[in-house]
């Protein structure tokens, strides 16, 4: 009866406590998007994030009209005798120099854009948000390693890497993703997230935990990334950045050489003489578009990130 | 204090190692090697091998990474495969004042605008001000650099004519002179270093001069005033200011360009400092003194927030040195980073490997200096 009496109190203390956590959850929740739509500059770029997200999704109609026609890296539009053709109703955003429709080239570069910053970023943001608690929780020789490591990587010799690895397997986007997911998880972004992670490390809490005898394993899981998580999860969008500048930044130098993305569709516009001089403005539509997706996106990306702000770091709050 | 730099001196001489051994095993596993660069097939194959042979890059791998770390270490960077006869250091003692000028000023130029306008919008929160200089700032970052610079010299150079192109000289104007454009540069540099001297000279003995602050401020001025007119003189007398003018005339647009792109990332760090020290009593008990919002804002709040600012600005002139390989580029600026893109891509790994050792140890020193600077400059650091 008493054992009865015991096991109904548990089961009832724990629903209480199942539902208390969820209201307190539900009210931070609360709390913070109602911080993040105070900073007006956070929604404009989620704003246009969703419109891009929009954009992307819409790429498997407009490549179903004709796939011929449309298919972004082998389509060819026969209709037209001279390409790069300006823009028209059939192409809205013109063709490129091989007959290429341009505004399906930027949808599936768009996928291509979401897919690697997001795949990137979540490798960042795990490896820097473990690397950096258990760095900031042992300190001595495992945080020298770590942090040493975090040095010689922010050097890392890219340009030469690449050909290299090129040299051994194909890059996908994919794969380039999860590179430069390593190299900055391990690399500078760790360095960002041990410092906060040093100042959870000394508070009382801690020292609370150890006593009650919490093994280390426990105490880095259940009190110290908590704790980091919402700095780890501001530096994700930084790095989506990261990423789709990269990539950019690598195709445009020559250096990378996957299917479709704004950085190949701006380094053939430049490589066929598109972008020097008086064609600039005459084929106009040859680089705008790329240019201005990259550069869109990786503003909206960085102004969430700002929009972020100030729920990670409450001393940047209104009083 | 002692004992912390001396470790850290330590490892930074042990990461030095640890990246150039990285970085000779990338660059070797590099496809191909030097004679990919004579492609054409009527090479016969035994003049292809003598190349090799010539070049050293027949022997085994491990007593080439042994030879270069002896040379290294008695401060001997080899020879460049592809300018045969030069020695790296040549190279980049050729290239480095051409890069440093360039992106020091650079440098400076967007962490100063940065400052200003991480202030002003700090002060001025939640005005409309703020938010269109956030929003523009940030769109101006993330510009794809090459586009940007494209469109700055379709517009500045082409359509309006207002600068040149590209190139870091006019070759015409330079046929007959004697002096060198290294020399010119060494000048701008010495120059340069010269004003900013007289100038820390002249703050430091500023508050011996006079007690008032504006009698203070015509002191700088005049000092100020009078070096930079000595220096004009000199630069005039010797004839040489043609020369720089026409260096400074083709710095113009990568100086824009780098500017206006870069000056967000440095006015949000700003910005960010500047909200966690205005919350402070201090700045309250300024402000409750009656001294004007101006005066609060630059010689209260303003100086505690700079901190960050220093250590970023410290780790940025480090990367000076590697240069901007896109501005580069595009501009045809032929400094390091051009270098660094050129070599790797013809396979001329002692220049590849000379340029990442002496930029990378620049930025080993610099990640040291921070940490130090932040317990020199910060009292509740100590190590």
């Amino acid at each position: 009866m008493e054992q009865e009496n015991i096991a109904y109190g548990k089961a009832r203390v724990g629903r209480q406590l199942w539902k208390m956590k969820l209201s307190l959850w539900w009210k931070a929740v609360c709390t913070n998007t109602r911080l993040f739509r105070e900073a007006r500059i956070g929604m404009l770029g989620l704003v246009i994030i969703i419109a891009f997200g929009v954009f992307g999704a819409v790429y498997p109609w407009w490549i179903r009209q004709d796939i011929s026609v449309y298919d972004p890296v082998v389509g060819f539009d026969d209709t037209i005798t001279r390409h790069p053709s300006a823009p028209t109703l059939r192409h809205p955003l013109g063709t490129d120099m091989v007959g290429r429709d341009i505004l399906s080239q930027m949808m599936s570069s768009t996928r291509v854009a979401f897919t690697m910053g997001l795949v990137a970023a979540t490798f960042t943001a795990s490896i820097a948000t473990i690397v950096g608690a258990v760095a900031a929780y042992y300190g001595g020789f495992v945080d020298t390693v770590f942090m040493r490591t975090a040095n010689i990587l922010m050097l890392f010799p890219f340009l030469a890497f690449i050909p290299v690895l090129s040299a051994m397997m194909e890059i996908t986007f994919l794969r380039f993703a999860v590179i430069i997911g390593l190299l900055s998880g391990f690399g500078g972004a760790t360095l960002i997230v041990k410092s906060k992670a040093l100042g959870v490390v000394n508070k009382p809490y801690i020292e609370a935990a150890k006593v009650a005898g919490g093994s280390n394993f426990h105490i880095i899981r259940r009190h110290v990334i908590p704790n980091i998580l919402s700095l780890s999860f501001l530096y994700m969008m930084f790095s989506v950045q990261a990423a789709i500048f990269s990539e950019a930044i690598l195709s445009w130098l020559g250096f990378l050489h996957i299917r479709m993305s704004w950085g190949i569709m701006l380094y053939s516009a430049s490589r066929a003489g598109y972008l020097v001089g008086p064609q600039m403005t005459r084929y106009w539509w040859m680089w705008l578009p790329a240019g201005v997706g990259i550069s869109l996106l990786c503003a909206a990306f960085y102004l969430v990130g700002r929009g972020l702000d100030p729920i990670v770091n409450p001393r940047l709050r209104r009083r | 204090m002692g004992r912390y730099v001396l470790r850290r001196l330590l490892q930074v001489v042990g990461l030095t190692f640890a990246f150039i051994t990285i970085t000779f095993i990338i660059l070797q596993a590099m496809p191909g090697d030097i004679t990919n660069m004579y492609i054409s097939p009527e090479i016969p194959p035994e003049v292809r091998q003598a190349l090799r042979e010539r070049f050293g890059v027949d022997q085994p791998l491990l007593s080439q990474y042994a030879r270069y770390i002896t040379n290294f270490l008695r401060g001997d960077l080899g020879y460049s495969f592809r300018h045969y006869p030069r020695s790296v250091w040549d190279i980049i003692w050729e290239r480095l004042p051409r890069t440093f000028v360039l992106f020091f000023t650079a440098t400076v130029g967007y962490f100063y605008l940065g400052f200003t306008l991480g202030k002003i919008i700090a002060w001025k929160r939640g005005t409309v001000f703020e938010y269109t200089t956030t929003v523009g700032g940030v769109f101006l970052y993330s510009l794809f650099l090459p586009m940007y610079a494209l469109l700055v010299i379709w517009f500045f150079a082409m359509r309006l004519g207002w600068f040149p192109v590209s190139q870091f000289i006019t070759p015409r104007l330079w046929r007959g002179v004697e002096v060198t454009s290294n020399t010119i540069f060494g000048y701008i540099i010495l120059s340069a270093a010269v004003f900013i001297a007289v100038m820390i000279i002249a703050m430091v003995f500023g508050n011996r001069v006079s007690r008032t602050r504006k009698a203070r401020k015509y002191f700088h001025l005049g000092i100020g005033g009078v070096t930079l007119g000595i220096i004009i003189v000199w630069w005039v007398a010797s004839g040489q200011a043609v020369l720089a003018m026409n260096i400074f005339h083709h710095m113009a647009l990568p100086v824009l360009t780098l500017t206006t792109g870069a000056f967000a990332g440095s006015m949000l760090l700003m910005r960010d400092s500047m909200l966690e020290t205005i919350k402070e009593d201090y700045v309250m008990a300024a402000r409750a003194k009656g001294l004007p919002e101006r005066e609060v804002r630059d010689r209260h709040a303003a100086r505690t927030a700079l901190l960050p600012m220093v250590t970023s600005f410290t780790l940025a002139i480090a990367s000076v040195l590697n240069g901007g390989i896109i501005t580069e580029t595009i501009f045809s600026w032929p400094g390091m980073g051009q270098t660094l893109v050129k070599s790797v891509q013809t396979n001329d790994w002692p220049l590849a490997l000379g340029t990442f050792a002496f930029t990378g140890i620049f930025v080993l020193f610099a990640h040291l200096a921070v940490d130090i600077l932040y317990a020199v400059l910060d009292p509740r650091i100590r190590y």
